[in-house]
């Protein structure tokens, strides 16, 4: 069987590409302090040595569109290209390749569908900053195969806070009945308080400083019984507009199991957002 | 009201070059020509497929026609998408970073919780 050698959540800030390359008087003075914590961070997945990787995200109306809506979407395609046009414009973002697994992607459809999940599939499916962040913060030289998995949080109706905790259950599950011997890490990326489009947006922290230290709380200490109390989709707008993608640190959470302590957990307030990163080690960290 | 509409717009305008540009500095041809010709496609299929029934208000066609993103928070536009394509359409015009993006929630000041249903 298939082990899980990581499990990694983080914030997805497109714009660290662009800061962690500037140089001279384009570089912020912010890009050294964050470039040490993105190499701390991105240790903690090589020193797990994957094979796989597992990488949950939520699309930003790219690929996926009200048209044809769906709320957990898994890539199964041979490659995948990644990134596009108006992120590029925006952020600097490089275009992309990087290889699928298909056999695992095959597996999580079939497992998660007779687990109670009706998951889409996409044998096309572009990607988009919320799963290259992460390749290029934590796997820049974009090696390893990979399992794109998309969440909705962004075209009400969502799904309840709760159902992002079971799909990560249950993803924990699924990739642990695959019979391979392949190492894989599961990476996903969710924010914080967070408000794009809105009166709170670009302010000198997040918009909810409060809500992001109890939530950071709840992912370091595994509190999914405290943070589910607490979060309801009503009640995540108040934080900030953009907030609905803290479920997929939810989701995350899920992964790394009730109760279990991030053993990594660091922080860095920017201008605008709290970067968070955290990683578990299910059997008991790298040797 | 069409809330998915006014998305549609925002997200077939900003993922095109061409369309961003002919939307900076010609709203009202711009907004004319896709509500004639885009509004009713499918877009993952051929012209002969298209729906029949979809149209602005007129306050929607204002709010695009006006670059006014105030007007579009305030119908309920997606924010996302509307925030996206006008960095495109004004970051340029910045004589310091993220003057434009400030002034964009500056101007939304007077919004409170609960926002505008962004429901479609």
């Amino acid at each position: 069987m298939a082990s899980i050698v990581a499990v990694i959540a983080s914030t997805h800030h497109p714009f660290y590409y662009r800061a962690s390359t500037a140089t001279g008087a384009d570089r912020p003075p912010f890009a050294d302090e964050w470039t040490r914590k993105i190499l701390a961070f991105r240790e903690t997945l090589t020193r797990a040595n994957p094979d796989v990787l597992v990488m949950v995200g939520s699309d930003h109306f790219h690929q996926l569109w009200l048209d044809n809506m769906p709320q957990f979407l898994v890539g199964k395609a041979p490659m995948y290209d990644a990134n596009w046009y108006n992120e590029e414009r925006e952020f600097g973002l490089p275009r992309m390749t990087l290889k699928g697994q298909e056999d695992l992607s095959t597996h999580i459809l079939r497992a998660g569908l007779d687990d109670g999940f009706d998951l889409a599939f996409s044998n096309e499916l572009r990607i988009d900053h919320s799963i290259t962040c992460p390749i290029i913060t934590l796997r820049p030289e974009a090696d390893l195969p990979i399992v794109p998995i998309y969440t909705n949080i962004f075209a009400p109706p969502l799904p309840q806070p709760k159902r992002f905790v079971q799909l990560g259950e249950s993803i924990r599950k699924i990739i642990e009945q695959w019979p391979s011997h392949l190492r894989v890490a599961v990476i996903g990326t969710g924010h914080l308080s967070l408000e794009l489009g809105g009166p709170r947006q670009f302010g000198p922290h997040g918009p909810d400083p409060a809500f992001d230290e109890r939530a950071v709380g709840w992912i370091a200490n595994g509190d999914l019984d405290g943070c589910l109390r607490e979060v309801t989709l009503d009640s995540l707008h108040s934080p900030g507009n953009a907030t609905h993608g803290f479920m997929d640190f939810m989701l995350m959470m899920g992964v790394a199991g009730a109760g279990v302590k991030a053993d990594y957990v660091d922080t860095l307030d920017l201008f605008h957002t709290m970067e968070a990163y955290f990683t578990w080690y299910p059997d008991g960290g790298p040797a | 009201m069409s809330k998915y509409l006014l998305n549609k717009f925002l997200f077939t305008v900003d993922r095109d070059p061409e369309l961003v540009e002919r939307y900076r500095h010609e709203p009202a041809e711009l907004v004319g020509w896709w509500e004639a010709n885009v509004a009713n496609a499918l877009l993952n299929s051929h012209t002969g497929e298209a729906s029949t029934w979809q149209a602005f208000t007129d306050g929607e066609r204002a709010a695009l026609v006006g670059h006014d993103h105030v007007a579009l928070f305030e119908l309920g536009a997606h924010p996302f998408l509307t925030l996206t394509l006008f960095i495109a359409l004004f970051e340029r015009d910045n004589t310091e970073p993220l003057e434009y993006q400030k002034a964009y929630g500056a101007a939304l000041a007077h919004l409170t919780l609960p926002y505008p249903d962004i429901a479609t």
